[in-house]
């Protein structure tokens, strides 16, 4: 503990590698300590609030929340619904970022800025003016309405990544292919779109994990034909213990973790940030 | 003579700028390395792009083996390209960069990977097959890029700077082999190149251009000996302009030879002398103007600073005003 004191610290790693490990050891605390503490809550049978330590430690919320039917129906409808939502997301803003990446068009920043404004306006009042064009097609409580809200969701992100990638495939590399003698489908194919891809898979992680995790409004648009992990997250918070709802976010984050861990070798702060410039 | 194989027939390009290439008129023929050479921003690449197929023309006609290609889209073009730099595809090795033209041809996968070899052994890069480009030198990648370009077997390969991003000594040396190696293949082609040493050292002919026209078309040597402007002459190698009444006198630091005594028909004074090896540069001040002169080391010792001179031309070219 002597070896802790800050004083003997700030003069043995010196003025700024001292700031630096405070800052890290705040942000690690921060960032983990509601973590731990969700941890400690899903493994535990009874937790009354002063304590810090739950009172007695058990599986037996697991067994309760894994038998609960809805519960598991609703994660089931939050992958599909996810991966539908990945997948109209691709098709749709591949095309746009190209586009928007190669060509020279009128109104091609105001249309790059207006992505950015689907994430400026504050979500409910966007979801609400939403559900009234949604009652207008018959898309209230329906699978499509809530794809198209998650959709909206990460429009941007799903536009601006790719777009980031594909900005920095050099135009010879693309004339190279030509030249040798694919069509320009062919180019697109073999050259242009496996070189976009560490953007293009990190963009999809966004929009998957983004869908996996929207509440809002899948509330707002599907309720209550539609439930996902998210939405029944809510019901299981207000219904029952904290430890109930700290199983359930447990079950919330393996996917995540799991989709992380998988494309690890794509999310590098280059992919990410490489996306966001504007030219 | 030997038959043209590629024909360029009053090529006219123009950018909404009003840069491009104009009228022109060329011809390249079979076995010969064609240079085009010129200041950045001449028009070189914009002419090579358009045999490439990269630029639609305005006007004229592009003649590939006779046919005019100026319909036909790059991958269709008897061409191969090779750019300054990013040829390679960084997500393929090296062999699937050099078999990707041939696998679209749908040749069998053992003659792709006979060709390859035989390519390889050629430009003794063989053992880079697996290799990723990133993992390659520059001057590696291009010899990679060039290999590609040749397993297509273009009626005409096209070469737009492609060494100018790589250092001296290897740029050199880059040199040479595509030298040697188009003298054994017996290609056609068309090199690209902003520096004149380079453009001399390579090329059957040579095409100087300027602003988007042709200033001159012709051999090293013709090129170097007999500029046909001004503007040829100050590009090439090092010139000595000596103002007249009625124009300029273009002379050459080799051609001008400093005499013994006073019997040369100009006079001068010597304003400094550098040995540059074998040789050395003397500077001399003929009425106002700076004449740099060539001479033998063994003769630069009975010169020195200051000492008066007489010199005379013994080969050049003369300009009228304006010209
Ligand atoms: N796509 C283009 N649009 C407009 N102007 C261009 C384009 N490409 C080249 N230019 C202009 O045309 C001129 C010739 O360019 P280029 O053929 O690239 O010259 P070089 O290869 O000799 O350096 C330059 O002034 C350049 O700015
Ligand atoms: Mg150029």
């Amino acid at each position: 503990m002597k070896y802790l004191n800050p004083n003997r610290l700030y003069h043995a790693l010196g003025r700024r590698k001292f700031l630096e490990f405070t800052l890290f050891t705040v942000f690690l605390l921060f960032f983990y300590s509601p973590l731990m503490n969700t941890v400690m809550l899903a493994f535990a049978n009874v937790y009354r609030v002063p304590a810090v330590i739950p009172q007695q430690f058990g599986f037996q919320w697991w067994s309760f929340i894994l038998s609960k039917e809805s519960l598991m129906s609703s994660i089931f409808n939050s992958f599909v619904i996810a991966i539908v939502a990945t997948a109209v997301s691709l098709i749709i803003c591949v095309p746009a970022a190209y586009a928007l990446s190669r060509y020279q068009f009128r109104g091609r920043r105001v249309l790059m800025f207006s992505y950015l404004l689907t994430n400026a306006f504050p979500k409910m009042g966007l979801y609400v003016s939403m559900g009234i064009l949604f009652y207008k097609f018959n898309l209230m409580g329906t699978f499509a309405g809530v794809i198209i809200v998650h959709i909206i969701n990460t429009l941007m992100f799903m536009v601006w990544l790719p777009m980031g990638a594909l900005r920095n495939i050099h135009r010879q590399q693309e004339e190279a292919a030509r030249d040798v003698g694919a069509t320009p489908l062919q180019v697109f194919r073999k050259v242009t779109l496996p070189m976009a891809m560490p953007g293009i898979a990190v963009a999809s992680i966004f929009t998957f994990l983004g869908s996996l995790e929207e509440s809002e409004g899948t509330m707002l648009v599907g309720f209550p034909q539609i439930n996902t992990m998210a939405t029944e997250m809510y019901g299981v918070i207000s219904d029952y213990p904290a430890t109930a709802g700290a199983v359930f976010a447990l079950i919330l984050i393996v996917p995540s973790l799991l989709i992380l861990f998988l494309f690890r070798k794509y999310i590098k702060p280059d992919s990410v940030f490489g996306g966001v410039k504007i030219k | 003579m030997r038959s043209p194989k590629v024909q360029l027939k009053r090529v006219t390009k123009k950018y909404a700028n009003g840069d491009g290439v104009e009228n022109i008129n060329l011809e390249i023929y079979e076995g010969e390395i064609l240079t085009l050479l010129g200041p950045s921003g001449c028009g070189k690449t914009t002419l090579l792009r358009i045999l490439g197929g990269f630029n639609a023309i305005d006007d004229g006609e592009v003649l590939i083996n006779g046919n005019n290609v100026v319909q036909l889209a790059p991958e269709k073009r008897p061409t191969a390209m090779v750019f300054q730099s990013y040829n390679l595809w960084p997500h393929m090795t090296v062999f699937e960069n050099l078999a990707f033209g041939m696998k679209l041809r749908k040749m069998p996968r053992t003659q792709i990977k006979e060709a390859i070899k035989s390519m390889l052994d050629l430009l003794k890069m063989n053992g880079t097959e697996k290799k990723y480009p990133n993992q390659l030198s520059g001057g590696q990648q291009q010899r990679i890029a060039i290999a590609r370009s040749l397993l297509l077997k273009p009626s005409v390969l096209l070469l737009d700077e492609p060494f100018s991003a790589l250092d001296a000594k290897i740029r050199m040396q880059m040199r040479e082999e595509l030298k040697k190696i188009q003298a054994q293949l017996n290609i056609t082609v068309m090199f690209v190149t902003h520096d004149q040493e380079e453009a001399m050292a390579l090329s059957h002919r040579i095409v100087v251009m300027d602003k988007g026209k042709i200033a001159q078309v012709g051999t090293p040597t013709e090129i170097y000996d007999q500029p046909v402007s001004k503007y040829v002459a100050s590009f090439i190698g090092e010139m000595n302009f000596i103002k007249e009444a009625d124009g300029e006198l273009a002379v050459r630091p080799e051609n001008v030879r400093i005499c013994s005594g006073n019997s040369g028909n100009y006079k001068g004074t010597i304003t400094s002398i550098m040995i540059l090896g074998h040789f050395a540069s003397v500077h001399i001040n003929y009425e106002g103007q700076d004449v740099k002169a060539f001479v033998a080391r063994s003769a630069s010792f009975e010169l020195c600073e200051t000492m008066p001179v007489s010199f005379e031309l013994i080969k050049y070219q003369r300009y009228k005003k304006g010209a």
